[in-house]
């Protein structure tokens, strides 16, 4: 309703009349607003089976449930949340604190990679934030170090880094004000944007960012694909899902 | 930032301050050289070969200010092994080769190298490096000369040895054990006496030029053979010429074997964990904050420890005794380093027969004092105050080393650390887990303030400090930073002692560095040490009062002042005086001060150099903050000091007409035309008619104090009279010149 789109409930397990009454008498109170849903019961194996469905009924966004964090042996091992997340062809919005009363989203961090998702995820970011009502969205620009590629060893290359970062900064921000200026300006008109540069690994520091101004949702980019390997040597996206910040939002 | 050419005027304008510096080194490094050789059981020609080595090759290749590179305490433990287990000419061969793996390590980009290991573990090694030292030349220095096997059987036999030498027969050994006892009373009480013409001449020089007058006057006065036993006499010191004609022969040949490669790597770890050390704690004593690239400094110690060895010198290091030195004779650049080595080359060209006439227990007792301050109890008290396990940690270190070796020592140290760690937070993933994750951010906060954050989280200790450097290092040290560890659930104290080193010189370079978030901390008791190291001396002084503090307060209430005993915790209001730029203020205490607090009588505690040349002094100075600008000034007396300045390259200004003044007085600053003008006949004619006081204006502050030493209570109330004084004087001055313009 609040992005007038259709809910669709994906349970796990046999259909069954007692589940159906439930899940009507959890919904009541939105039928009211005017929800639609559509309940569908797929047995089988967890991960597999959501999927599944996701592909069949052409689902635009997941949403999961998951921990804040994962142990030692799930996190190599997989739960099912981030297995879904990995494998998923759709958007996901993974929430970390459900709670029945609404807690209203006031501030929303967005990534502002160079990279191609991005722009979606920007316009991802500005149609929440503006349907959630939220008050603030920052743009965050990671520089990694390598972009910056000088080695700060004394007072002379320490300026000299500076003047790069300053300059790499000017052009994150022009190429973030182009994708702005594209955005619908019914989205914009009540949301205070700012863009934030940081200096850190990608993917890795925008979490501990989210965290630091206390970001009620993080918009990520979507994951590529990711094999084994990456979660033994984690970048990018993986940063965030062995440690979740606060609710996320991956836009494919 | 500023035009090259100026960059080179500066240069020459500094030059005969730092020649004059570099002489001051080279009388240290002389002595200390030749110890320090001689320690080790190399040729005592090998430490001046080192010196001269580093100073011309570091100080061109370089990437420090104001250090100070030649032979180190720390090599004597390692060389001792390598020469006993490989002999001489393949120590050289040795040395060599850790020079190429120093030269590596900083291609390698490891300046980062000493940041790996837990201050506490480091502090360990050092003591234990001093207890070698200690416990081998002891002997010497009383003309004992044994060979034990351990390092540990010649610091047990040292009672035995003070025993004995009362039980000599022989008159040429007690006079060579008086010698060294000697010595060791020069180097013990030579810094608490605080006479300037005694002090133009470092100790370990005054030793040197005692004994060899002491040789002379036996053999020129009284005309009989010197007293002092031949063997205990320094030996082998060959003449100029022969040094460069007879290069000794290095031998290769056990460069398959393991024993060889165990010494190049631990001769490889000391030097340059020594060194990066130095460079660290040199450059917080650099008055003008310039970062040193540490980088550069290894690779271009690297190389000069390759030349070294082939010329038959040891291992070059970055020295922080030698260093502070440099600094607080005004060394400004890396010329003071080269003339440092230049010197050194004409002593031995002119004066290496004289160097025979020193006896060795004096030049050992130089080293005994010196390693003796690296194992001090101050320094074992130090570490309790910190905390229980810290202690636990430098004691494992050191016994570690005595017993085994230095590179299993500091493992041991690292390990222990480690698991003390775990131990403390009860849980051993946290810092699995973790480790690898890039866990600081920094971002510039945007806003009105523009200043920079650093957040910390999981876990912050020596095993992932470098990230957390590597951030801070970007930082312009004028600029803001706060440093948050509210989401970091441990901090350990190598962290905490490197952040107050950064808090240090980011307030004296005109920035802002705070810790935040560590409160919770507190509150849960897993953390003891991030906040006992915040505060470890507290409670020092408020108990009992002394007489003279409570004097100090019947004088405050007297004079409707406020009296506080307690330390104070703002000492950086002093940092932009002049006087304070090469000093480190350690406390303020004994506070009166007025209800504005812009009117402070203070004792105060601050110290100069560092380690052995590490001199503390206390004072009693008077603060006045001024509500209105003046220019920036020093006054003093005319001395003799004053006119060695001179030479050094420093100005006297003079003011006109006023003849009595000029001669009496030295006064010193930049802008000669705005002091002419300020020093008018009223503020001329009060210092003329006052007692000398030391009068250093920083602009919008004056700072008055006489003596280096804590004033009594008569001349706080002669010093409290004599500022109020100056005020009303120096706002008189700018009424008048108000009413002028």
């Amino acid at each position: 309703m609040l992005f007038e789109s259709k809910l669709i409930l994906i349970h796990v397990g046999d259909s069954s009349e007692e589940k159906t009454a439930k899940f009507q008498e959890i919904l009541a109170p939105f039928f009211i607003d005017g929800l639609t849903v559509d309940i569908v019961y797929e047995p089988g194996e967890p991960v597999t089976s959501i999927l599944k469905t996701v592909r069949k009924k052409k689902i635009d966004l997941l949403i999961l449930g998951a921990l804040k964090r994962e142990n030692f042996f799930k996190y190599y091992v997989g739960s099912i949340a981030r297995k879904i997340t990995r494998r998923a062809k759709c958007s996901v919005l993974l929430l970390i604190n459900p709670s029945v009363e609404r807690i209203k989203c006031k501030h929303v961090v967005v990534n502002g990679l160079k990279d191609e998702k991005t722009e979606q995820a920007i316009k991802a970011a500005f149609f929440v934030g503006s349907a959630l009502q939220a008050e603030q969205l920052i743009i965050v620009e990671e520089i990694t170090q390598q972009e910056v590629a000088i080695s700060i060893n004394d007072d002379k290359s320490l300026r000299r880094a500076n003047l790069k970062k300053e300059k790499l900064r000017r052009q994150e921000d022009s190429r973030i004000n182009t994708i702005v200026a594209s955005i619908p300006e019914k989205h914009k008109k009540d949301l205070a944007l700012r863009t934030q540069p940081i200096f850190g690994k990608r993917g890795y520091t925008i979490g501990h960012y989210a965290q630091v101004a206390r970001a009620d949702l993080l918009v990520m980019n979507g994951p590529g694909k990711s094999g084994f390997l990456d979660r033994l040597f984690p970048h990018d996206i993986e940063h965030i899902l062995t440690e979740l910040p606060t609710d996320v939002l991956l836009v494919q | 930032m500023s035009p090259k050419k100026s960059t080179i005027k500066e240069f020459f304008a500094s030059l005969p301050k730092n020649i004059f510096s570099g002489f001051v080194v080279s009388l240290i490094a002389l002595p200390l050289g030749l110890g320090l050789a001689m320690a080790s059981e190399i040729p005592p020609i090998a430490g001046i070969i080192t010196a001269v080595v580093g100073g011309l090759l570091v100080s061109f290749l370089g990437g420090s200010h104001v250090t100070i590179t030649g032979p180190g305490n720390g090599m004597v433990g390692v060389l001792l092994v390598a020469v006993t287990t490989l002999g001489l000419e393949a120590t050289y061969a040795a040395i060599v080769c850790s020079g190429i793996l120093i030269l590596l390590l900083g291609f390698l980009r490891m300046g980062k190298l000493a940041d790996f290991f837990p201050s506490s573990a480091i502090q360990g090694m050092l003591a234990a490096i001093g207890l070698i030292i200690l416990g081998k030349q002891f002997h010497i220095m009383l003309a004992n000369k044994l060979s034990l096997e351990r390092s540990l059987d010649y610091l047990l036999a040292i009672p035995e040895t003070i025993f004995g030498v009362f039980q000599y027969e022989n008159t040429g050994l007690v006079y060579a054990a008086l010698a060294g006892v000697l010595a060791l009373a020069i180097m013990v009480f030579y810094p608490r006496i605080r006479n300037k013409y005694l002090q133009l001449i470092p100790a370990p020089m005054w030793i040197v030029l005692l004994s060899i007058a002491f040789s002379y006057y036996f053999e020129l006065i009284v005309q009989s053979p010197n007293p002092i036993s031949e063997n205990y006499m320094l030996s082998g010191i060959p003449p100029a010429g022969e040094i460069i004609s007879q290069l000794p022969s290095l031998n290769f040949g056990p460069v398959g074997s393991f024993p060889f490669w165990i010494s190049v790597f631990s001769i490889t770890l000391i030097a340059s964990i020594e060194s990066l050390l130095s460079i660290k704690a040199v450059d917080k004593l650099d008055p003008q904050k310039r970062r040193s690239n540490a980088n550069r400094d290894l690779k271009a110690l690297g190389l000069a420890t390759i030349g070294s060895g082939f010329l038959g010198g040891i291992n070059v290091v970055t020295v922080i005794a030698r260093s502070s030195v440099n600094v607080n004779n005004a060394g400004s650049n890396q010329s003071a380093n080269f003339s440092h080595a230049i010197f050194l080359i004409i002593f031995i060209a002119l004066f290496s027969t004289q160097l025979t006439r020193i006896p060795m227990p004096a030049l050992m007792a130089i080293l005994v004092y010196t390693g003796y301050k690296l194992a001090s109890p101050k320094l074992v008290r130090r570490i309790f105050s910190v905390g229980k396990e810290q202690l636990l940690i430098f004691f494992t270190t050191l016994m570690v080393t005595l017993f085994v070796d230095l590179i299993t020592g500091i493992l041991a140290g690292v390990f222990v650390t480690f698991i003390i760690h775990a131990l403390m937070n009860k849980s051993v993933s946290l810092f699995l887990r973790n480790i690898l994750k890039p866990n600081v951010l920094m971002f510039k906060e945007i806003g009105t303030k523009n200043d920079y954050y650093v957040s910390v989280k999981h876990f912050c200790s020596f095993l992932n400090y470098y990230k957390l450097k590597q951030k801070l290092d970007a930082i312009p040290q004028s600029e803001d930073v706060v440093v948050d560890f509210s989401m970091c659930e441990f901090v350990d104290h190598t962290v905490m002692d490197n952040l107050s080193g950064y808090q240090d010189v980011f307030l004296k370079s005109g920035g802002h560095f705070e810790v935040i978030g560590l409160d919770l901390h507190g509150a849960e008791s897993k953390h003891p040490f991030a906040l006992r190291r915040l505060i470890p001396d507290l409670g020092l002084l408020q108990k009992n009062l002394t007489k003279r503090q409570t004097t100090l307060q019947e004088i405050a209430d007297d004079y409707g002042m406020h009296y506080e005993a307690k330390e104070a915790e703002d000492l950086h209001f002093l940092d932009k005086f002049h006087f304070f730029t090469s000093k480190k203020v350690e406390s303020i205490y004994n506070r009166l001060f007025n209800a504005e607090k812009t009117f402070k009588v203070f004792d105060i505690n601050y110290s100069e150099g560092a380690f052995i040349a590490k001199e503390n002094v206390r004072t009693t100075m008077l603060h006045i903050n001024l509500n209105h600008e003046i220019p920036e000034f020093t006054l003093d007396r005319e001395g003799f000091l004053e006119k060695v300045y001179l030479f050094a390259g420093y100005k006297d200004i003079p003011i006109e007409n006023h003849r009595d003044f000029n001669k009496r007085f030295y006064l010193l600053g930049e802008n000669t035309a705005v002091i002419q003008e300020f020093f008018d006949d009223d503020l001329v004619h009060f210092f003329e008619s006052n007692p000398y006081y030391h009068v250093e204006s920083n602009g919008d502050s004056l700072l008055i104090f006489s003596k280096e030493r804590i004033a009594g209570v008569k001349e706080i109330k002669a010093l409290y009279d004599f500022g109020k004084r100056l005020r009303s004087v120096v706002a008189a001055t700018r009424q008048v010149e108000a009413y002028h313009s």
